[in-house]
């Protein structure tokens, strides 16, 4: 029944554990108003928080899902899309920003870091269309600011908290 | 030390973006007009500005356009991030703001640029603010785009170009060449995208469509999301073949149940399970995969499997029982769509014995799934009751109790969709099942349902032995409920004296009650329905009561206003009101367990009233009168794949036949002129004009018709045979530029035979009361004869086939010949051309060979010739 066509995902979303929006991307007429968003993403959200359950069928379309701390990711498709495609896009989006946040997929790190952010999803996925789906290249065509940034730009406490993160990771290695 | 980090890195939690003000970001913007500029502080506005709009604030035209003009000016930065941050502004913007069309030289001159990292998101957004005039002076730009070795900028390119096609179709259309070139890219991303993309702008060329894919698939593709993408092209043309799967398509797809890459395994299997009318032994080795993948670690490959598995059950269990084991082992899964899915899939692949152990065990979590899955469960106690009529009993508890259950409409209407069914399979269950509908509706907020309930008490009420149990609650509808629900309290009402005489005086003290309400339809049909019973007659109740109105409502509507726009002395007459269509036999317990696509729903006008609206502006059509009935389906004459295609769909009138004949021109080196279809009757039939298709230009259909006039002479001899020859004028011409010689020469097409049945002259019409209408029909046109069909061994055989010849609709559900019976009698309803209501009897009885007395009713004698000569 699935026409064959390019058009893949219909919406990407990001909520945090109160179930509010930190990022909506719809990509068809699925949700046309905010409200309509807004109804949906809770709806979404009572039902998949808590479970582990990776995948659901909810109002008529495919959710994929997971989960980091305090957030939650959800890719959703057709009823008939491949589930598999799907999944393939939400893994490729927290891959990406495990990778830009360095494994530190949590809520403050993702608001840190919001262009970052902006600019994966953009490569990630092109009016419903997938536009990338190997994380590596996703990361390096975003190469946000970071170690490439000369430490002259940087605050002192920009600095600091570079640091900490170091620190952080090696100690929890 | 360290768990002060933890603590502050994890519960701080705070959102820095949570109470930005709109007004006060847009003021930040000014800082973009600052020299030098600050990148870090203008991609961070810019970051404020899109995190507002994507929390689904609403920025002005004005404000929109304010910044967007103070943005440009950050294009003399070079820091990327910055940059970067500026695309997606545009995009955001572009449809918000007003003159987005000034970056375009700017976001041209970053697409040609040395920066790689720029150069296909500039791509992106250039094509978002692009409009299909301005897209002609970067097509030179795009074209390059689309081969560029760069992969990020190909793929852009390729995925800017399919969004364009939606407005700009004409010219994207002149790159196939470079995305014919970008398809045999190594990089698997922009080798899907070109597929994509070709496959988009040559769909409606099955030919091109079939080469492209035989081409791309011969040396094996590079992408997975390529392969998914080819299964999809393949399986839309192998059912559009409709035929064997004797073909390279199906060993296609098939041989991609092999790919290293799951995805394209599952993308394979699920193309097999749904291609329709498969057989068990395709399904074999799609069933083996989607088995492996039950015992998969990741939950979206079980769901998708069990799904998939489950699809596969309703038509085919038994080749889905290999599975049973590994779907036991999903019944106890902790995604509970998963564990639905599989105890549904069961119930329909295991033996009658285990189903009490299932149900136990869904009704568990029966509260922790959504909607969408107690659907699935509802549909798969609909299919067991219809496979085991014996357990109808535990299922009907089963349904009553979820009935009681909150739950949406969608889960309500499938609830009580099954037990209405169950009510006509098994007559023993009609009576619990009908009060436990009554209990029902005493606290039912869905509008929709509890009129349907009503309706159907109404229906089958009066037939029970105990009718006036019923009356109690349909009157309480019309004491407590809104006017809809009282409205059709009312009709019931009716329905129930007009059938039983004893109930009468009572029926009419409610209706006297109903007179006086509030709103105007309960009181217009309560004053109807009363004033109608009050008359006593038989007829009168059959027509008006029992058996409604058979006419198409809109059309109703359209002949009443034509009807007082031209005042005149005649009375109004219903015969000249095209009919209702009624729905064509019903296929249940088909529906996929995904329910409810969300979709408006539509009040589009019917295919029949599409056609009276083109033949009506016709002149030569216009002193037909109305439209009384259009063929169903078209009827090719051609072979697919042939130099023309040609369809046809017959139109029936009082005494006229239009054959439409829908004509495409496949050869691209030709253009047919003044193109006919000549028909030859073998019959009484009169061949009176001919309006031909003007040109017919490669690959756009055309149309011509054919009028005809019935015999006046032999009016019972309708069925009749034509012999088709398409005659045309050709002019070749040059598939490249589209120059035509002016020169043409005749030429003619053999098409195959027309064959007019019997069917075209009636439309099948329902009457819910088919007793009430052959009373009302009375006996005086009566006709009666006995045949002996003696190729035909069953029962089931002989139904299905008197259906389909005479085209009419069978009522009271005796289309179904029940289990073990050697007689049956088969009741038909239509309306015969002209407009009089006719009706067929026809008994059967098996002996060795099937024995057919038919009688038919009408008011008028030619419709009873005409049926008994065509059985003749």
């Amino acid at each position: 029944p699935q026409e064959p066509s390019l058009y893949t995902v219909k919406a990407v979303i990001i909520l945090d554990n109160d179930g509010e929006r930190l990022f909506a991307k719809y990509y068809d007429g699925s949700y046309p108003s905010t409200k309509e968003q807004r109804v949906f993403e809770k709806n979404i959200f009572s039902k998949t928080q808590r479970s582990d359950s990776e995948i659901a069928l909810l109002e008529g379309l495919t959710v994929v899902y997971r989960s980091s701390i305090d957030l939650y990711f959800y890719v959703i498709g057709s009823p008939y899309e491949n589930e598999l495609m799907l999944t393939a896009v939400l893994n490729c989006l927290f891959d990406s920003l495990s990778q830009m946040l360095r494994k530190n997929v949590e809520k403050r790190a993702l608001l840190e870091n919001m262009e970052g952010l902006f600019l994966a999803v953009d490569e990630i996925v092109d009016g419903g269309v997938v536009l990338e789906s190997d994380p590596q290249q996703v990361v390096h065509r975003v190469a946000v600011r970071g170690e490439d940034v000369p430490l002259t730009e940087q605050t002192v406490s920009q600095v600091l908290q570079a640091a900490k993160e170091q620190i952080k990771w090696t100690l929890l290695r | 030390m360290l768990a002060l980090f933890l603590k502050r890195g994890h519960g701080g939690g705070s959102n820095p973006f949570q109470h930005l003000e709109k007004s006060a970001v847009l003021q930040e913007a000014r800082v973009f007009n600052e020299t030098p500029i600050n990148p870090r502080k203008c991609a961070h506005i810019l970051t404020k500005i899109l995190y507002l709009i994507n929390q689904g604030e609403h920025l002005g035209v004005m404000e929109a356009t304010e910044s967007f003009f103070a943005m440009t000016k950050l294009f003399q930065s070079n820091d990327p991030t910055l940059r970067r941050m500026c695309y997606l502004t545009i995009k955001e913007m572009s449809s918000i703001a007003e003159d987005v069309i000034i970056v375009t030289s700017s976001l041209t001159k970053d697409m040609t640029g040395k920066d790689d990292n720029y150069r296909g998101p500039a791509v992106r957004a250039l094509c978002q603010i692009t409009d299909s005039t301005m897209l002609q002076a970067i097509e030179r730009y795009m074209k390059q785009a689309i081969v560029d070795k760069v992969p990020s900028v190909s793929s852009s390119a390729l995925v800017s170009s399919l969004h364009l096609l939606k407005t700009s179709y004409d010219v994207v259309k002149r790159w196939v060449n470079e995305a014919q070139e970008a398809a045999s890219s190594d990089n698997i991303m922009v080798q899907y995208h070109a597929l994509g993309l070709l496959y988009h702008v040559r769909k409606n060329d099955r030919l091109a469509v079939n080469k492209m894919l035989s081409k791309f698939t011969r040396h094996g593709l590079k992408s997975p999301f390529a392969y998914c993408m080819m299964i999809r092209v393949a399986s839309k043309l192998l059912e559009e073949e409709a035929g064997s799967r004797d073909s390279p398509l199906f060993d296609f797809i098939e041989s991609c149940l092999r790919n290293k890459h799951e995805m394209v395994v599952y993308e394979a299997a699920s193309a097999i399970v749904n291609l329709p009318n498969c057989t068990a032994k395709e399904l074999a080795p799609a069933v083996s995969v989607l088995q492996l993948f039950c015992s998969s670690p990741k939950a979206a490959l079980r769901y998708a499997a069990v799904r998939t598995l489950n699809k596969v059950a309703m038509k085919h269990p038994s080749a889905v029982t290999a599975c049973n084991l590994d779907l036991e082992n999903l019944v106890t899964d902790s995604n509970r769509s998963i564990a639905t899915l599989a105890i549904t899939t069961l119930l329909k692949t295991g033996s009658e014995s285990s189903i009490d152990r299932l149900m136990k065990q869904i009704s568990s979590f029966m509260s922790e799934i959504s909607d969408e899955f107690k659907v699935v469960v509802v549909q798969a106690i609909n299919a067991l009751c219809q496979k085991y009529p014996r357990k109808h009993a535990v299922l009907m508890n089963f349904l009553f109790t979820m009935l009681r259950e909150e739950g949406g409409f969608e889960y309500k209407r499938a609830i009580v969709d099954c037990i209405i069914s169950i009510i006509e399979e098994n007559s023993e269950s009609k009576e619990t099942g009908l009060s436990h509908l009554c209990e029902f509706i005493e606290d039912c907020e869905f509008t929709v349902l509890a009129t349907r309930i009503l309706h159907l008490l109404g229906q089958e009420g009066p037939k029970t032995n105990n009718p006036s149990k019923y009356i109690r609650f349909i009157y309480n509808r019309v004491v407590l409920e809104h006017e809809e629900v009282r409205a059709g309290a009312v009709s019931a009402l009716a329905k129930f004296g007009a059938q039983n005489e004893e109930m009468l005086p009572s029926i009419l003290v409610l209706l006297k009650r109903c007179v006086m309400d509030d709103d105007n339809e309960v009181r217009d049909r309560a004053t109807f329905y009363l004033n109608v019973l009050e008359q006593k007659q038989k007829a009168l109740n059959a027509g008006y009561i029992l058996n409604g109105l058979t006419v198409s409502i809109p059309g109703l509507e359209r002949a009443l206003h034509q009807y007082t726009l031209e005042p005149s002395e005649k009375p109004f007459d219903l015969k000249s009101v095209p009919l209702a269509t009624a729905p064509v036999i019903e296929q249940r317990a088909e529906n996929a367990p995904v329910a409810v696509v969300k979709q408006p729903e539509k009040v589009a006008a019917t295919r029949q009233e599409i056609f009276q609206e083109q033949l009506g502006a016709i002149p030569e059509f216009r002193g037909l009168g109305p439209l009384f009935k259009s063929s169903p389906e078209p009827v090719a004459l051609t072979e697919l794949e042939t130099e023309y295609v040609v369809r046809c769909t017959k139109h029936t009138f009082v005494s006229h036949m239009v054959f439409q004949f829908d004509c495409t021109n496949t050869l691209n080196d030709q253009i047919l002129e003044n193109v006919t279809v000549q028909m030859e009757p073998t019959e009484g039939y009169e061949v009176i004009g001919y309006i031909p298709a003007k040109t017919l230009v490669y690959n756009q259909p055309g149309t011509c018709y054919t009028l005809v006039a019935l015999s006046e002479e032999d009016p019972t001899a309708v069925a009749c045979t034509f012999s088709c020859m398409m005659k045309f004028t050709v002019k070749d011409c040059d598939p490249n530029t589209g120059e035509t010689d002016d020169e043409g020469y005749e030429d003619e097409y053999v098409l195959e035979d027309l064959e007019v049945t019997v069917a075209d002259h009636i439309q099948r019409v329902l009457k819910p009361n088919f007793g009430a209408a052959w009373d009302e029909v009375g006996d005086e046109y009566e006709k009666e004869e006995t045949f002996t069909l003696s190729a035909i061994k069953t029962l089931e055989e002989a139904v299905s086939n008197i259906v389909k010849f005479l085209g009419m609709q069978p009522c009271e559900r005796s289309d179904k010949v029940p289990d073990n019976k050697n007689s049956h009698t088969l009741y038909l309803a239509g309306v015969f051309r002209g407009g009089h209501d006719l009706l067929v009897r026809s008994r059967l009885v098996l002996t060795d060979t099937v024995t057919m007395q038919v009688t038919a009713r009408s008011v008028e004698e030619l419709p009873v010739d005409v049926i008994m000569a065509s059985v003749g």
